[in-house]
């Protein structure tokens, strides 16, 4: 299909983009700025652009107040063991939504989303007591228990909508075929939907890497993730600004890094099916 | 072995049913066909012996065997699907070899059972492909290689030359036709296409509204159909149908005559049926003449190439007297 688009239009849409783009970016880019400032610099009346003073001293400090490698292993140990555990559970939830529905699976849609709505601080007596009575606060494996409970409604809705693509004729072929139902996920459902298990993996690990909430409620020192990490950088007294930034840029890169490399599969995953 | 018995077999969909009472019997080795117009439950009676979907009542014998609550992956039957339903992420090998897989045939086995249905199906050189590099046909015969490998008790078929132009259609006709010859293995073929169910049938099954309206062979539908329903489906063109008093003087409510059943003549006939030539169809080996005839309406007439009529040309139409379907006010063969 052609269209007709005049240069100018072409400009204006260009120009908005990277507007668009530039200001979403610019706290990030502020961050990366005064993570190599001085903590005077940070803080100066009249804030500078570029650091004048370049240093790497944040990051010493940060590295030597606080452990970095420790909260990033648990980072990583909770975002994809979450992740993962959550693919292992709502895969089969959404084979049965997508390829046997009964009356009630809108609604069980409908109301695993609801859980989402509500704020999070309304279970956080609860679960604590809960955490507490079981010996899960400050776990690793407590953390990403909970992290896959609140990340299961997003990790089933994702794959039930890739799963409702894929022609149930298939999988029924499957079934004529002698594939009992172990092995008509696994060899048939699921290498077909690929891309979708992609991107619900993607989005999933991003989501449970930036979850701030829980990690710092539920843990103290051993099983403190990298948002705890960076929120222990901010204190109500002295200079931090400097520090806290260099200990964010620490807790976003790897994150950052995975996002930048996988946003082909990533847009791939999230507009599939939109375009056939 | 691959006889397939149906008793008193019951589907709903929720609120509405689809087949009210259906009880069958296919003998080992058949080739039988489900036919009936759209929607009237052919292939909800072939998922239901699939398996693919579950009876609300009554029972399915595969061999003597009770299989009604058995899953699809026990039954030991395969299906051919109308949208092929190939594994898109699997070459043709693997598809062949699919269900031998999931049999858990030793290596040397799949490989020799998939070169065999290969060559037989004349895919050797596409075993590396995938399924979208293929065209129609081909996968239409990685298809059938998939259903034929694992050797089933039975073949389902579910319209599957639809997909397919017409002359591909009549070659896997053919295809299909001689596979059954050759392994001389049950088969069910649903097809609403009643060309199909004539020249490949041992036995058809019509179907209307989920009831069985016949089952026999080709030509005993065609010869005896047991009410107006399978005589007007079965032939091709349709029958015609005269009621009233035409009727009448047969002793019958309403009664039949195949277009290929007429005498034609352009000059009066004693008794014969008055019309003019509407629309003439030249087939070149045959012309379907559609002829209003005064007082019955529209019919269809069969006569051979040669003869050629044009709009409004003035025919005598005279059914012949042994070939005339008497029908009650039910519409059930007299
Ligand atoms: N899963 C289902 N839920 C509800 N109704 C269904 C379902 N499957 C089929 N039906 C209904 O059952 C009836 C018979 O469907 P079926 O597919 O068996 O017809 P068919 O004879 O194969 O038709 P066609 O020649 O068009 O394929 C139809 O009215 C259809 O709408
Ligand atoms: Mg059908």
């Amino acid at each position: 299909m052609a269209r007709n688009v005049s240069t100018g239009t072409k400009i204006g849409f260009t120009f908005a983009a990277w507007a668009i783009a530039l200001l979403l970016f610019s706290p990030i880019l502020w961050v990366l700025l005064t993570a190599f400032k001085t903590e005077a610099e940070a803080i100066a009346n009249s804030p500078t652009f570029l650091p004048q003073n370049f240093t790497l001293e944040n990051f010493s400090a940060v590295q030597d107040r606080s452990d970095y490698v420790k909260h990033a292993t648990n980072s990583i140990l909770v975002s994809v063991g979450s992740t993962l555990l959550g693919l292992a559970i709502g895969i089969p939830a959404a084979w049965a939504m997508a390829f046997a529905p009964t009356k009630r699976t809108k609604d069980v849609l409908m109301w695993m989303l609801s859980t989402k709505m509500m704020p999070a601080v309304g279970v956080l007596i609860p679960i604590y007591l809960i955490f507490r009575d079981l010996r899960l606060l400050d776990t690793v494996h407590g953390l990403t228990l909970i992290m896959t409970v609140i990340n299961l409604p997003i990790i089933i809705w994702m794959l039930y909508t890739y799963f409702k693509e894929i022609p149930v004729d298939i999988l029924e072929a499957a079934r004529m075929d002698g594939a009992e139902l172990y092995n008509e996920i696994v060899h048939v459902l699921v290498p077909m939907a690929v891309p979708g298990i992609a991107s619900t993996l993607l989005l999933n690990v991003i989501l449970a890497w930036n979850e701030a909430f829980w990690s710092i409620t539920l843990t103290s020192g051993r099983a403190g993730t990298l948002t705890a990490f960076i929120s222990s950088f901010s204190s109500p007294q002295g200079l931090f600004l400097a520090k806290l930034s260099a200990a964010s840029l620490l807790a976003i890169a790897p994150i950052l890094l995975m996002g930048w490399f996988s946003q082909k599969q990533l847009v791939r995953g999230l507009t599939f099916g939109a375009v056939k | 072995m691959g006889s397939i018995s149906l008793q008193h077999v019951k589907k709903s969909f929720g609120e509405v049913q689809i087949i009210p009472d259906i009880s069958l019997d296919i003998k080992d080795g058949e080739f039988v066909v489900f036919v009936g117009p759209s929607g009237c439950g052919k292939s909800t009676l072939l998922r239901l012996i699939a398996g693919l979907e579950d009876t609300t009542s009554g029972t399915i014998l595969l061999d003597g065997q009770d299989m009604t609550k058995a899953p699809p992956a026990r039954r030991g039957l395969a299906m051919v699907f109308q949208s092929y339903a190939l594994y898109p992420h699997m070459t043709v090998r693997d598809n062949i070899a699919f269900p031998l897989k999931m049999a858990k045939a030793p290596k040397e086995v799949i490989d020799q059972k998939v070169e065999y249905a290969a060559r037989t199906l004349n895919l050797s050189s596409y075993l590396d492909r995938r399924p979208r590099a293929l065209s129609g046909g081909q996968r239409q015969r990685v298809a059938i290689g998939r259903a034929i490998v694992r050797e089933p008790k039975a073949f389902l078929f579910d319209e599957p030359l639809s997909n397919l132009d017409a002359a591909l259609r009549v070659n896997m006709r053919l295809e299909i036709t001689e596979l059954h010859q050759q392994l001389k293995t049950t088969m069910i073929y649903v097809t609403h296409d009643q060309v199909e169910a004539m020249t490949m049938a041992d036995r058809i099954v019509v179907l209307n509204a989920g009831n069985v309206e016949q089952f026999g062979s080709p030509l005993d539908l065609y010869k005896k159909p047991a009410n107006r329903f399978v005589a007007g489906f079965i032939g091709s063109p349709r029958m015609n149908f005269v009621d009233g008093p035409e009727a009448a003087k047969h002793n019958a409510h309403s009664i039949g005559v195949r277009p290929e059943h007429f005498k034609l003549s352009r000059d009066p006939l004693a008794n014969a049926w008055k019309g003019k030539v509407g629309v003439a169809e030249q087939l070149g080996s045959d012309t379907f003449l559609h002829v209003h005839v005064e007082g019955l309406g529209l019919m269809t007439i069969r006569t051979d190439g040669d003869q050629t009529f044009s709009h409004g040309d003035d025919v005598y139409l005279m059914p012949d007297p042994t070939r005339i379907y008497r029908f009650d006010a039910a519409g059930i063969a007299l």
